[in-house]
């Protein structure tokens, strides 16, 4: 209990400066540190040769992003695949094969870290940093950027004509990567260490058991664990060092580490509802959508919290009574590797301490619906973008429903605008349940390790998974086939891209359309009523794709056990 | 309109001309590699190791010789009859190859497991099966959990003691001091490693080698799948 306290004391108290700093370090305006950064940020800019001051339309902002994101799986690619010949690889790995390095790359570059691989095992120390790392900053660092840019264009009242742009690519990457999650991420690399985690770039140890009987040796990996791990929970990325993730002791060794990494998962997608806040002046609006968020957030907590400490239906009467104790650490126990499940899937994290695929059903079935919602402060940026999304199509819906030509903050939503939103939010149960149909269909294709109803929430999770850019799994499945990793390629691309960059454009469009006048009638956006409607567009859109799939998944797994 | 706004709006429309070239963003994307991917690992993990050596080079345990003997952060496996055991493992209490069952509640395989695990536990303890503890039957995460409850390690006491021809007390004594989490984060729980490194410092075991053997526990390698 008391670890859960400081874990929701540390996001509450720390979430609020951190927030007020975001707005500062993303601001065009000049400020007090600039000096100190600017000696890191001015010779990248002038490396990479960018103007920083210079503007960039959406359709430029954009373009960007894509260039840099193809540069970056390229480069990842080409690393998995060619580390057994580079240096920094002490264990002597072999490079991945083509299609797992393709999946793993496209996982990394979207902020998914799904992962088909055991990392120790099959990632250099190159891999695991100039490959994995850069990329843990690179992508929540995109989702900020994007996230900003679209505050700047969509919720700052601007008359028409005179936004020429929405900010500059560069100029909000580099401001995140070298203002905000840099200094975070070593500070937390720094406490891990002192906890255990690794920081060395020395070959595993090799050790002889204790017990004369046993005649094994045991080898223990080592890296540069502990900076990854720091950046893997800040970023909402999720891929570990070890394949069990922060479950392994060695990635997450004492409860104090438990605290600093389940407090990581929230803390940025937190703080960024203080920082648009700030940045856009909307605090009504900013805090509906924290409360909503919030809600969200109890509910599934609670509702996973309960689900393990009931007993695990295969063990009654082998043992005393007892919590959910399979695939889970004792000292974590079933309180905090149930909140930490359910903070991962919210925020579009995707680490682990606990192994998801031996929680009770309805544990399961919550963490499935967490990232079908993919919006309770969901991940770095695009938590919130995802949020917009949905507020987009309860504007329309709202608007229509009073009788108001549809309008968000002032400017007429049509056609084109509402065709993207509803492709953007229909793509997600289309690819998801496309993709899972076609894997169950096809013979062999699956590879689920548990049978029955299990074995059908194992192959939607991975779908999901890789949909909501969680990267979490039902890690039984045997997932390292060609058919697993260029499906779930397709689902990481639409998943990643189409819902941050829909709202992008739609930001876009909007700013150049002439501003009607609150009246009457319009829709107040940061009323509670709305903020209720926006939460019930939500649950219901969610509902109508993905019940039928869970009842024949999770729920039919329950209701056979008895619970 | 004067001239200097008008001065402002046609700079703003130079800019705008910006595009987003294929050579700024791969000149970027190697910029930051460096920045990142190799400057920043280098930074922290030198700090990191240069101010908590212990920890950084994964907590290694010595004996009273000062031989290495494991890590306090990675169980290991024990059969014989002067040794605690640890909870089953998935991984066979390997770091190089961590892995949890990931076994669902509705797989028969875990209750078979879970079975053959309380059976044999209950042999070599001398007890009844619901007096087990649940960790010792359910395995962890990682396949490397270092720590039992101290009821697991209650349980265990009796046979320790005997096996190594001390009494009791002694060996609680021992548990107590294995004792981790004890502050105001976690629950106390018992390092497996630590105290059968202590019971080994204090009593030798090479004095007991005669002891006889009790079959191996079921150490459960159900998982075929990686991550």
């Amino acid at each position: 209990m008391n670890d859960m306290i400081a874990i929701y004391a540390i996001v509450a108290l720390l979430g609020v400066p951190l927030g007020i700093y975001i707005a500062c370090a993303l601001s065009t305006q000049p400020s007090r540190v600039d000096t100190l950064f600017r000696v890191i940020e001015t010779p990248i800019y002038r490396l990479a040769g960018v103007n920083s001051q210079s503007i960039m339309t959406w359709q430029v902002y954009a373009l960007a992003i894509l260039k840099l994101h193809v540069g970056l799986i390229l480069l990842a690619w080409l690393v998995f695949m060619c580390q057994g010949l580079l240096p920094l690889n002490p264990d002597g790995i072999p490079g991945m094969k083509w299609d797992t390095a393709l999946h793993t790359a496209v996982s990394f570059a979207t902020n998914t870290n799904q992962q088909h691989y055991s990392g120790q095992a099959q990632l250099s120390h190159l891999s695991q940093t100039f490959a994995i790392v850069t990329l843990q900053f690179l992508t929540p660092a995109t989702g900020l950027a994007v996230l900003v840019a679209i505050a700047r264009t969509l919720l700052v009242a601007r008359p028409a004509g005179t936004v020429k742009g929405v900010g500059n690519y560069y100029h909000d990457l580099t401001r995140t990567v070298v203002r905000v999650m840099l200094p975070l991420a070593a500070v937390v690399a720094l406490l891990l260490t002192s906890q255990g985690v690794p920081s060395s770039y020395q070959a595993a140890h090799q050790i002889e058991m204790l017990d004369s009987q046993v005649e094994e040796v045991q080898s223990i990996p080592l890296g540069p664990v502990a900076s990854m791990v720091a950046i893997k929970q800040l970023g909402t990325n999720g891929g570990g060092w070890y394949g069990p993730n922060s479950s392994v002791p060695l990635e997450n060794p004492t409860p104090l580490s438990n605290v600093i990494e389940t407090a990581s998962l929230t803390i940025i997608p937190f703080a960024l509802l203080i920082a648009i806040a700030l940045i856009s002046g909307r605090r009504r609006l900013m805090m509906g959508i924290g409360a909503v968020m919030l809600t969200f957030s109890l509910i599934s907590t609670s509702v996973v919290v309960s689900s393990e400490r009931m007993p695990n239906a295969a063990l009654v009467e082998l043992s005393q009574p007892g919590a959910n104790l399979e695939g889970k650490e004792l000292r974590f126990g079933t309180d905090l590797s149930a909140l930490w499940g359910s903070w991962t899937t919210q925020t579009s994290n995707g680490s682990v301490n606990a192994m998801h695929d031996s929680f009770n059903p309805m544990g399961g079935m919550m963490l499935l619906m967490d990232m079908f919602v993919n919006v309770t402060f969901g991940g770095v940026g695009v938590g919130l973008i995802g949020f917009f999304l949905y507020l987009m199509l309860a504007a329309f819906v709202g608007s229509l429903m009073v009788g108001r030509a549809p309008e968000l903050f002032g400017k007429p939503l049509e056609t084109r605008e509402m065709r993207w939103i509803s492709l953007a939010i229909l793509a997600q149960p289309l690819v998801i349940l496309g993709l899972s149909a076609l894997t169950v269909a096809m013979p062999g294709a699956a590879g689920t390790s548990n049978p029955g109803f299990h074995g059908l929430s194992q192959v939607l999770y991975e779908f999901t998974s890789a949909f909501a850019n969680n990267g979490s799994g039902f890690e039984g499945l045997g997932d390292d086939t060609t058919w697993w990793n260029l499906a779930c390629v397709i689902a990481l691309m639409v998943g990643r891209f189409l819902p941050m960059l829909v709202p992008l454009a739609v930001a876009g469009w909007l700013a150049a359309k002439r501003t009607a006048p609150a009246g009457r009638g319009t829709l107040p956006m940061d009323s509670p009523a709305f903020m209720g409607l926006t939460a019930g567009v939500i649950v219901i859109v969610n509902l109508l794709g993905f019940l039928p799939a869970l009842v024949l998944g999770p729920i039919a797994e329950a209701v056979t056990q008895g619970f | 309109m004067n001239v200097d706004m008008k001065r402002q709006i046609a700079a703003n429309d130079d800019v705008l001309q910006a595009k987003a070239s294929w050579g700024n963003a791969l000149r970027f994307m190697v910029v930051m590699a460096v920045l990142l991917g190799l400057i920043y690992p280098l930074v922290t993990t030198t700090l990191g190791g240069w101010l908590f050596p212990e920890q950084a080079q994964g907590s290694l345990v010595r004996d009273v010789s000062g031989r290495v003997v494991g890590s306090s952060l990675v169980s290991q496996t024990f059969v014989s009859d002067e040794y605690f055991i640890g909870r089953p493992s998935a991984a066979g209490n390997d770091a190089g190859d961590v892995s949890g069952s990931n076994l669902a509640p509705s797989n028969i395989s875990l209750r078979e497991r879970a079975q053959a695990d309380a059976n044999a536990i209950a042999q070599r303890e001398n007890v009844s099966v619901d007096q087990i503890p649940v960790d010792l039957i359910t395995a962890s995460g990682s396949g490397i959990d270092p720590h039992i409850s101290p009821e697991a390690a209650e349980l265990q006491v009796a046979r320790v003691a005997q096996a190594r021809g001390i009494d009791e007390a002694t060996v609680t004594a021992l548990i107590d001091q294995a004792l981790e989490n004890t502050g105001w984060l976690g629950s106390p729980l018992v390092n497996v490693l630590r105290l059968n490194v202590s019971l080994d410092d204090r009593f030798p075991v090479s004095s007991t080698t005669a002891a006889p053997l009790t079959p191996a526990p079921v150490i459960s390698t159900a998982s075929d799948t990686m991550e």
